[in-house]
């Protein structure tokens, strides 16, 4: 981007573009120029570990999937000389005429995803690298344990290229370090440590790995589990030390470091892994400046955490790395976020610009036509044709019954490949196609709208998944792979045969939103759909709005959340678009999305309403506990509490000496199985606010591993320097709340002293953390799982974070799990930018799979109906009798009610009986039944 | 004059490209521009991802 002009909705974008010097369109990705090119230069994808040529592509799914011309090593480009590429590419897609482009773009707004930056070379100089060869960093070691990496996934160290039998992770290489100048936690490396040493482990299980925290922040949704059980399955070494000292001693890597106990340690390790952090991007300040919005003091897009997506001028959005470090989902989260933040802008300009893209009417007539069958069959790179005679299948094929056309493909699922597959059906007049490739669960959709393309019916394509099935399982049995890939053609050929189109149906939407839950996730959710342009039903179940958030006094970066609240408040009862019913629940929710209708119990009444989609926003609560003293003494606050005694200012602390904040009651483990989260920023934001009030108060804090990650970090430094003690405790020597007197002590095991220490407390604040709602009862009623800690299950963690496996049913905030109000914000207009779908297209789609009762062979018995677990079935009377009936937008096309029909009459599209009795009878033909 | 029916997204590692995913899902045109010469980002690089360490790709 070379500026930005213009006001929020009316933007000009210059945006330059450079020269790729390869025709994206005439390019077939065949690789001959790199083969032909004598310019070797470093391979960045594989972090500089491997070489490649001036002209390549990224790697082999890389999107745009056309190859390009490093302009900065081409020797052509730079001297005129060489030009062996342009001479070479049969395609003659090399054309170094181009010039760079500039585009003026008009765009109403802008959202910001540049990511982050990387550490300075110098600071990783720090801990030897560069200076120590096997000293390496965290995403050159993600190349090395990747299959497709430079040394095809073997962990090898660079001194001598053979297998490291001990490896040290040092955590907080350019994070949580002053002196870098990167204060913050980059908040995922620690995870990723743990990933990577698995991943790690599982190629080389001897290996020995021991991994150095400061402290273990995996506080993510799941994280903890996931954490726990690679200790456990893979014997990971967890220690915690500040980040060790590093020698080379007769060429191994000598780490030396001081645990909380204040003994000296030192051992010999082979490879060393820098978890390097994720900084501001290097280009930030030029974006910034360029496009007239802050920055905050490390670099990244300054944000406030009630609206964690605007940055400081309007109509720019964020999401992404570049708002704060953070991990995969909560990119996605922003992501979802941002993009609803814009629908809501631009609402009048939707569906202004977007073109409809179309397909040629079908050709029924080939369709009707015999089985014309083009098979072909991928080499998935040397993924499948590594293992299994690919041209050995691809010549059985051609002996199959209705087999007209049979090749092979490099990788099926590249675009030139798939033009190159739509040509071939129309010139064959192919009416049928068998990809044998991998798995249909990925790939099957872009084969479909190929087929679409050329004016066939999509459900006409059957995949024989070679890969999965045979090159990956059988990898040290090519000859039993190849006579295995063999069989799943034929059976996937006998099924082509049968394969008859499907009808494409869809539903109407109706343009309503239900929003369960009106707390600061609901509220925000509910105010992004109705601002979208949509109406929305807000329920909520006390006789207020606000939720948690009104229990919560202060926030860390000094916006007052009672004004938030307010604003939120005022914002929802002004909306036009909102309906709020308060005293309200759900009593039952029935229909499919874009065609629900929910009964809500207000008060005595109940009032039905008709909706398209549904957010459950319905919040969390305060953990409750009758231990730690807690409801014993008045001396024990949960930290809610404190917060609430806080905020009467310096009279809330009057005669308070000793404040002790004892961190995890209740979380991880003790009762509740996860890390709620927010407790340790909480704990150190109280903190802070005691000192502030009271600077000769005492504060204790007892912790685990104190998770203040991203800029909340920044606040524990500066308890630190005002004072607050830290004192770690373990989960096995957890401290007590005792009674002395009229007033208590808490007792702690001193790690440093190796025994218990008495604390005297004027107040114990206990961080209880976050338990999820009364979910069962919705669950149950939207059919929407729980996770095993009574939270809402998203349907994918990273891929799909705010839908349930429910369509049409989204979730945010609390309900999905602990977080601080941030994050909860940017979920929740997440949730409404994926609600909005359905509404903003007003059609969904049906899967064409769905089940088909014939009523004629029917005799109504209902045990489909009662076996449904999608409810897709209802029993209809038609005549005397009752007949079976599929709500097509309902059914998952599971099957399990053609399966349990007495009679038969219920038939799946694309899986009838006569196409699995003819795979069958394929596959014992020939093999297994002689 | 009303307001544009577009929208550009700087960057295209897995936020941008789920931005822009979800804008033309929502009926807007996008431009997502990138610095390379291929969209993915970093997440790209990755062999699997946490915490169920499934392909990244």
């Amino acid at each position: 981007m070379e500026d930005l002009e213009g006001k929020p909705g009316q933007f000009t974008a210059t945006v330059h573009q450079e020269p790729r010097y390869i025709d994206e369109d005439k390019c077939t990705s065949c690789g001959t120029c790199t083969m032909y090119c004598p310019k070797p230069v470093a391979d960045f994808y594989n972090e500089r570990l491997d070489v490649t040529r001036a002209p390549h592509i990224d790697y082999t799914q890389a999107i745009p999937a056309s190859y390009y011309i490093d302009a900065k090593e081409c020797l052509r480009v730079n001297f005129e000389t060489c030009n062996l590429c342009a001479q070479t590419c049969t395609a003659k897609a090399i054309d170094f005429s181009q010039k760079p482009a500039k585009h003026k773009l008009d765009v109403g707004a802008v959202v910001m995803a540049p990511g982050f930056g990387r550490i300075d070379q110098e600071v990783l100089e720090k801990f030897g690298y560069g200076k120590y060869p096997n000293v390496v960093t965290s995403l050159e070691f993600e190349r090395l344990t990747c299959a497709s990496g430079p040394t095809e996934g073997h962990v090898v160290r660079f001194s001598d290229e053979k297998a490291p039998g001990k490896i040290a992770f040092l955590q907080c290489v350019g994070s949580r370090d002053e002196s870098c100048g990167n204060g913050f936690c980059s908040s995922v490396c620690c995870m990723y440590a743990v990933k990577e040493a698995s991943v790690a482990k599982e190629h080389e299980p001897d290996l020995d790995i021991a991994l150095f925290f400061m402290d273990v922040r995996t506080q993510g949704k799941g994280f903890d589990d996931a954490r726990k059980r690679a200790e456990e399955k893979y014997g990971l070494r967890v220690i915690r030390a500040r980040v060790p000292r590093i020698a080379q001693v007769d060429g191994r890597l000598g780490l030396s470091w001081t645990t909380d106990d204040g003994e000296s340690h030192s051992e010999l390790f082979d490879m060393v892994v820098l978890s390097v952090g994720l900084c501001a991007p290097e280009d930030a300040r030029d974006i910034a400046g360029l496009a007239g919005f802050e920055l905050n003091h490390y670099g990244f897009c300054k944000t406030s955490s009630a609206d964690p997506l605007a940055t400081t001028r309007d109509g720019i959005l964020v999401a992404g790395a570049f708002q704060g470090p953070k991990d995969v989902p909560e990119s996605v989260t922003q992501a979802s976020g941002a993009a609803a933040a814009a629908s809501e802008m631009l609402a009048d300009g939707r569906n202004t610009r977007t073109v409809t893209e179309t397909f040629p009417d079908e050709d029924t007539e080939l369709e009707a036509e015999e089985p014309r069958i083009g098979v072909f069959v991928c080499h998935c790179g040397v993924n499948i044709a590594g293992v299994v005679d690919v041209k050995a299948v691809r010549d059985y094929a051609a002996t199959l019954p209705g087999v007209v056309l049979y090749e092979n493909t490099l990788y099926s699922c590249s675009q030139d490949a798939l033009t190159t597959l739509a040509e071939k059906i129309a010139k064959n007049r192919l009416n049928r196609v068998v990809i044998a490739a991998c798995s249909p669960r990925t790939h099957e959709p872009l084969f479909q709208a190929t087929l679409r393309s050329v004016g066939l019916n999509p459900a006409l394509i059957e995949m024989a998944n070679i890969r999965d099935q045979c090159s990956w399982v059988h990898s040290q049995e090519p000859e039993a792979a190849t006579e295995k890939a063999k069989d799943l053609v034929r059976m996937a050929a006998a099924k082509a045969a049968l394969l008859q189109p499907l009808e494409q149906p869809t539903v109407d939407v109706t343009p309503k939103a239900l929003v369960i839950g009106g707390g600061a996730a609901g509220m925000t959710a509910a105010l992004s759909i109705a601002d979208q342009g949509y109406e929305t039903v807000l329920v909520e179940r006390s006789k207020e709005l606000g939720g948690n958030l009104k229990r919560v006094r202060f926030l860390l970066d000094g916006a007052d959340p009672g004004k938030v609240l307010k604003g939120l408040v005022k914002r929802v009862k002004k909306n036009p678009r909102i309906e709020v019913r308060l005293k309200a629940s759900v009593e039952s929710i029935s229909g499919y999305v874009g065609n629900f209708t929910t009964t809500i119990a207000v008060g005595k009444k109940t009032e039905l309403v008709n909706h398209g989609v549904v957010v459950i926003a319905t919040g969390g609560q305060e953990y409750r506990l009758d231990s730690y003293l807690y409801g014993e003494s008045k001396r024990v606050l949960t930290q809610l509490e404190l917060e609430e005694r806080l905020a009467r200012g310096k009279t809330g602390l009057r005669n308070v000496r000793n404040v002790v904040m004892i961190q995890c009651v209740g979380s991880r483990g003790e009762d509740l199985n996860y890390c709620s989260r927010l407790c340790c920023t909480q704990a150190v934001k109280n903190a802070l606010r005691i000192k502030e009030l009271r600077p000769e108060t005492d504060v204790y804090v007892l912790y685990r591993d104190m998770r203040t990650y991203g800029f909340a970090e920044d606040a524990y430094r500066e308890a630190r320097k005002q004072g607050v003690i830290f004192l770690r405790y373990d989960p096995e020597r957890r401290p007590e709340v005792l009674k002395v007197g009229r007033g208590i002590k808490v007792r702690v095991f001193d790690r440093l002293l190796g025994e218990d220490i008495d604390i005297p407390a004027n107040i114990v604040a206990l961080s209880v953390g976050v338990a999820p709602g009364e979910n069962d009862e919705l669950s149950k009623i939207v059919k929407a799982s729980l996770t095993s800690d009574g939270f809402f299950l998203e349907a994918h963690a990273k891929l799909r974070p705010v839908e349930t496996a429910v369509d049409g049913v989204y979730l945010c905030g609390l309900a999905h799990g602990p977080k601080a109000l941030d994050e909860s914000v940017a979920q929740a207009k997440a949730a409404a930018g994926k609600a909005a779908v359905p509404l903003a297209k007003g059609k969904v789609p049906v899967a064409p799979l769905v089940s088909h009762v014939d009523k004629d062979k029917c005799i109504g018995c209902g045990i489909c109906e009662k076996l449904c677990p999608f409810n897709a079935i209802n029993m209809v009377k038609e005549g005397k009798r009752k007949k079976a009936e599929t709500l097509t937008a309902s059914c998952k096309c599971c099957g399990i009610c053609a399966s349990h029909c007495p009679v038969l009459a219920i038939s799946m599209g694309g899986f009838t009986d006569e196409i699995i009795m003819a795979q069958i009878h394929a596959f014992g033909g020939d093999g297994c039944g002689q | 004059m009303s307001k544009s029916g577009a929208i550009m997204v700087l960057g295209g590692g897995v936020a941008g490209v789920q931005t822009a995913l979800d804008l033309a899902d929502l009926g807007f045109y996008v431009y997502l521009v990138e610095k390379k010469a291929s969209i993915g980002g970093v997440m790209a690089q990755l062999d699997k991802t946490f915490p169920t360490n499934d392909c990244s790709l």
